[in-house]
C-alpha cells in the first residue's frame, strides 16, 4: 500500500516545479543563456554530477509504502504492516536487516569487543566472536579474507569501468549527433574541453564516483563496508538514509520560505508607505531574535504539541515525518528575513525604472506590475539565495540535532548519527567509522552544493558576470 | 548625536514589545500551561492535582492576560502575561525550574562566555582579514585560486567535525590540554586555548572568502587606479586605501555581533564544559526549562538591537561623511 508522507508530497511537488521551470526556461533563449554559462563551469558541472547522485538516492528514499503482511498459516493475508518502508529500504533490505550485536569495524569478520564464550570442552574463553552476517561466507576468515576482499574490489572496479564506458559512449554519441560530427572528433572535443557543456568534468567526476561506488556495492554484498554502530546497524545503510533528510531540510525549508520572502519583499518595496513600515517591523523583530534561540523556542513548542496529541499520527514514521516537516517550516519562517530585505531593496531600485513607469502610465494594476514586471527581474536574486542557502541548511541540521532541537530521534540523519556517535572517539579502542562516514558524506554533499551554488551565482549575478580580476603584477606594471 | 541615539533607543521599544508578544504567544498560547505541565510530568498517569501543583509552583496558575478575580490594577498585573513577559523589560527573569534565580545565573555565567567569545572574535577577525588581504594581494594567481578552493573546502566541513576532531587529536592523542572543564582566573587559559583555536579555525573559510570579495570589489574602483598611477606600491594601496574603504562593509557584519558575544557559543561551550550562557541555554533546552529559554530570547534581542545601534555609531568613526541626525 503506497503511503505519501507530507515531505514526500512536497519533494515531488518540488520535482514537478523544477521540471516545469526547466521547460519554461528551455523555450526562452534569454533565460537559457545564463544556464549555459552554468553548464560551461567545470567545477559547477562536476558538483552537479555529485548532487544528481545524492538527489537520486533521496528520491528513491521518498517513495514510501507499507508492505503487505505475509499470510500466517491457515489465514488469509489481510492488512498491512505498520512499518513504513521506502523503495531505497527495499533495495538495501539486506543491509537493513542484517544487523549485528554491536560495534564491528569496517569489513570486519569479527565483533569489535571480546565476549565470554563457552568452549566446546566446557571451559570459558574471552574471544572476538564471529559476526552473524559480515563475512559469513568465508570458511576461514584469517586465510580467505584478503583474497575475497581483493576479488570483490576487482569485480566492483570491472563493473564501474563497464558502467562508465556505457555512459561515456552515450554522451559522445549524443554530442556527435547534435553537432553532426564524427565520433572520434566528438570524443576529442569532449576530452579537450572544447564543448560548451563541460562534458569532460561530468565524465571525470562520474568515473571517480563509479570507482568508489562499484567496489562499495560488491563489498556490501558480503560485509559491513563501513562497519556497524553500537546497536549493530550497518553504517552504510544509515549514511544512505541520512541523505534524504539532509536534502529535504535543504529544499523544503527554502520552499517554505520563498512565498513569504518574495511576496513581502516585493510588496514592501513597490507599495512603500505603511505596508512597507509593517513589513519592515515584522522582519526586524524576527531578525532581532538570535536564530538558534528562535528555532529552539519554536521546536520546543512543536514538540509539546506533537507529544500531547499522539492520536494524530497512525505510524511512527508519520510522526517523525511531521516533525521533519515542522522543522523545515520553522527554519523557513526564521530565515526568510534576509532574502526579503534583499528583494525589498531591489524592488525599490526597479520601481524607478522607465519600463515600470510606462506600465503604470498604461494603467496596469499594481498586482500585475509586481507579478509580470518586477518578479521576473528579481528572480536571479531568488535563485542565488536558494542555492546558497542549501548547504548552510544541511550543516545546520547536524548542529540542531546535536543541540536536541533537530529531527525526531527515530529519523536517520547526519545530525542524529553524529549525535549518537559523538562519545565513540573517547572509547578505548576508538570507534571512528560512524563519525567518519557521516562527516565524509556530509562534506561531499555540502562541498558539491557550495561549488554548484558558486557556479550559479557567477552566471546569474549581473555584478559578477563578465568581471575579470586583474592580477596585482599587471596593476603594478601599469 | 545624542538625539539620534535617544531616537534609536525609542525605536527599539516596539521591536522589543514585538519580541515579547512573539515569545508569549509561543510559550503560553500555542501550548497552554496545562499542556506543558502534562508534558513535564509525563503524558500518561497525570492527575489534575499534580498539574495544579506544578503550575502553582511556577506561578502559571493565573489567567493569561486578564484576571477577573483580582481587583484594581491587579486585573492586569496578576496575570501570566504581566508576571512572565512584561517583567522581562525590568530585567526580572524569575526563577528557573530548579528554583535558581535566572538573573543571578546570567550574571555569573557571562564571564566565562565572554572569556571564550572575545578572544575568538578578535583573533578570528585578525586572522581572516589578514588571509583575505593576502589572497587579494595575490589575486588571479595560483595562490589565490587554491586559497579560495581551500576556503570552500573549509566552509563545507561541519563545525561539529572541527570540535570533535580537534578535541580528539589535541586532547586525547597528543595530551596537550585538558579535554574539557573550566577554572577561574589565569588557570582558565589552559582550558580556553583549544576551544578558541577551534572556533577560529571553524570560521576561517567563510569569513576569508567574504572579506576577499569585499576587498576585490574595492580594488576594482577608480581611486585605486589613481593611487597606483601616483606610483604607490601595491602594499600601500592595499593597506592605506583599500582596507580603509572596505571598513564600512566589514563593520556592518562585525559590530552587530559584539554585544552578542555575551551570549557565548552553544556548541563550543557545551562540548568543552565551559559554564557560560551558551551551555546554560543548551541545558535549558534539553531540560525543557522554558523560563530560561524565554529569558535568553529576550536578552538576545536586546543585545542585537544594541549591536545595530553600535554599527551605526561605528560608521561615524570610520567615515567622516556619515552624519547621524
Amino acid at each position: 500500500m503506497p503511503i505519501i508522507l507530507w515531505t514526500d508530497a512536497l519533494v515531488f511537488l518540488l520535482v514537478v516545479c523544477a521540471a516545469a521551470a526547466g521547460r519554461y526556461v528551455s523555450r526562452r533563449e534569454y533565460l537559457l543563456s545564463s544556464w549555459r554559462r552554468v553548464g560551461e563551469s567545470r567545477a559547477g558541472m562536476s558538483a552537479l554530477t555529485v548532487l544528481a547522485v545524492f538527489v537520486l538516492i533521496g528520491l528513491f528514499d521518498s517513495l514510501h509504502y507499507r508492505p503487505r503482511l505475509e499470510a500466517v498459516a491457515g489465514e488469509q493475508a489481510n492488512g498491512y504492516s505498520t512499518e513504513v518502508r521506502s523503495v531505497l529500504d527495499t533495495l538495501l533490505l539486506p543491509l537493513k536487516t542484517k544487523t549485528e550485536k554491536t560495534y564491528s569495524a569496517p569489513l570486519a569478520t569479527h565483533l569489535y569487543a571480546r565476549e565470554t564464550v563457552e568452549m566446546p570442552d566446557g571451559g570459558q574463553a574471552r574471544v572476538f566472536p564471529r559476526l552473524k552476517h559480515g563475512g559469513i561466507h568465508l570458511p576461514d576468515p584469517a586465510a580467505d579474507w584478503a583474497g575475497d576482499v581483493a576479488a570483490r574490489i576487482l569485480h566492483g572496479v570491472a563493473l564501474a569501468v563497464l558502467a562508465w564506458l556505457t555512459f561515456t559512449a552515450a554522451a559522445v554519441q549524443a554530442t556527435a549527433l547534435h553537432w553532426g560530427m564524427r565520433w572520434r572528433t566528438a570524443w576529442r572535443r569532449i576530452w579537450r574541453g572544447e564543448t560548451h557543456f563541460a562534458w569532460n568534468a561530468v565524465l571525470v567526476t562520474l568515473a571517480l564516483l563509479l570507482f568508489l561506488a562499484g567496489p562499495l556495492v560488491t563489498l556490501a554484498g558480503g560485509y559491513h563496508v563501513f562497519g556497524t554502530d553500537k546497536v549493530g546497524q550497518d553504517v552504510l545503510y544509515l549514511t544512505l538514509k541520512s541523505i534524504r533528510t539532509g536534502l529535504v531540510i535543504g529544499t523544503i525549508t527554502t520552499l517554505a520560505m520563498l512565498p513569504f520572502a518574495v511576496a513581502l519583499g516585493i510588496v514592501a518595496g513597490y507599495l512603500g508607505g505603511w505596508v512597507d513600515d509593517v513589513i519592515q517591523y515584522l522582519y526586524t523583530t524576527l531578525n532581532s531574535i538570535p536564530g538558534v534561540l528562535l528555532i529552539a523556542a519554536a521546536v520546543l513548542m512543536m514538540q509539546v504539541v506533537i507529544d500531547t496529541h499522539p492520536d494524530w499520527f497512525a505510524t511512527a514514521a508519520q510522526r517523525a515525518d511531521a516533525r521533519l516537516l515542522a522543522l523545515c517550516l520553522i527554519l523557513g519562517v526564521t530565515s526568510w528575513t534576509g532574502l526579503c530585505r534583499l528583494l525589498r531593496a531591489e524592488t525599490l531600485k526597479l520601481r524607478e525604472f522607465e519600463y515600470i513607469q510606462a506600465a503604470q502610465a498604461f494603467g496596469a494594476s499594481s498586482l500585475r506590475i509586481m507579478g509580470r514586471h518586477i518578479l521576473p527581474n528579481v528572480m536571479h536574486i531568488v535563485l542565488i539565495a536558494v542555492v546558497m542557502d542549501f548547504s548552510g541548511l544541511v550543516l545546520a541540521e547536524a548542529v540542531l540535532s546535536y543541540i536536541g532541537i533537530g529531527v525526531d530521534p527515530s529519523t536517520i540523519s547526519f545530525g542524529s548519527m553524529i549525535n549518537t556517535a559523538r562519545l565513540e572517539l573517547a572509547r578505548e579502542p576508538v570507534v571512528w567509522w560512524s563519525l567518519v562516514a557521516a562527516f565524509a558524506f556530509m562534506f561531499v554533499l555540502v562541498l558539491a552544493a557550495n561549488l554548484f551554488s558558486d557556479a550559479v551565482r557567477d552566471a546569474f549575478d549581473p555584478r559578477l558576470a563578465g568581471r575579470q580580476i586583474a592580477p596585482a603584477t599587471q596593476g603594478q606594471a601599469a | 548625536m545624542i538625539a539620534y541615539i535617544v531616537r534609536r533607543l525609542l525605536y527599539a521599544i516596539p521591536i522589543l514589545i514585538g519580541v515579547n508578544l512573539l515569545t508569549f504567544t509561543l510559550f503560553f498560547v500555542v501550548n497552554t500551561p496545562d499542556d506543558m505541565a502534562r508534558m513535564q510530568l509525563g503524558i500518561k498517569r497525570v492527575t489534575p492535582e499534580a498539574v495544579q501543583k506544578w503550575k502553582a509552583e511556577r506561578g502559571y496558575d493565573k489567567p493569561l492576560v486578564y484576571n477577573e478575580a483580582a481587583d484594581g490594577a491587579g486585573k492586569v498585573t496578576r496575570t501570566i502575561f504581566f508576571e512572565k513577559s512584561v517583567k522581562l523589560f525590568a530585567l526580572d527573569f524569575g526563577r528557573a525550574d530548579d528554583g535558581r534565580d535566572i538573573g543571578h545565573e546570567i550574571k555569573t555565567r557571562m564571564g566565562p562566555s565572554l572569556a571564550i567569545a572575545l578572544p575568538v572574535f578578535l583573533l578570528g577577525l585578525f586572522v581572516t582579514v589578514t588571509f583575505a588581504l593576502l589572497l587579494a594581494f595575490f589575486r588571479a594567481t595560483y595562490l589565490d585560486f587554491w586559497g579560495v578552493v581551500a576556503c570552500v573546502a573549509l566552509m563545507s566541513i561541519s563545525s561539529l567535525f572541527y570540535i570533535i576532531g580537534g578535541q580528539y587529536l589535541v586532547s586525547k592523542v597528543w595530551h596537550l590540554v585538558p579535554i574539557s572543564g573550566y577554572a577561574g582566573g589565569l588557570d582558565a587559559t589552559r582550558f580556553l586555548i583549544l576551544p578558541v583555536v577551534i572556533s577560529v579555525a571553524a570560521g576561517i573559510g567563510s569569513s576569508t572568502r567574504w572579506y576577499r570579495t569585499i576587498f576585490l570589489e574595492e580594488i576594482g574602483k577608480d581611486y585605486v587606479r589613481t593611487a597606483r598611477a601616483k606610483g604607490l606600491s601595491e602594499l600601500t594601496v592595499l593597506f592605506r586605501h583599500v582596507l580603509k574603504n572596505a571598513m564600512i562593509p566589514i563593520l556592518t557584519g562585525v559590530v552587530v555581533v559584539i554585544p552578542l558575544l555575551f551570549m557565548g557559543s552553544l556548541l563550543v561551550e557545551s562540548f568543552f564544559g565551559i559554564p557560560g550562557l551558551g551551555s546554560y541555554t543548551i541545558d535549558a533546552i534539553n531540560a525543557q526549562d522554558f523560563a530560561v529559554v524565554r529569558s535568553m530570547v529576550f536578552i538576545g534581542s536586546v543585545l542585537y538591537i544594541v549591536g545595530l545601534l553600535l554599527t551605526d555609531l561605528s560608521y561615524t568613526l570610520v567615515d567622516p561623511r556619515v552624519r547621524l541626525q
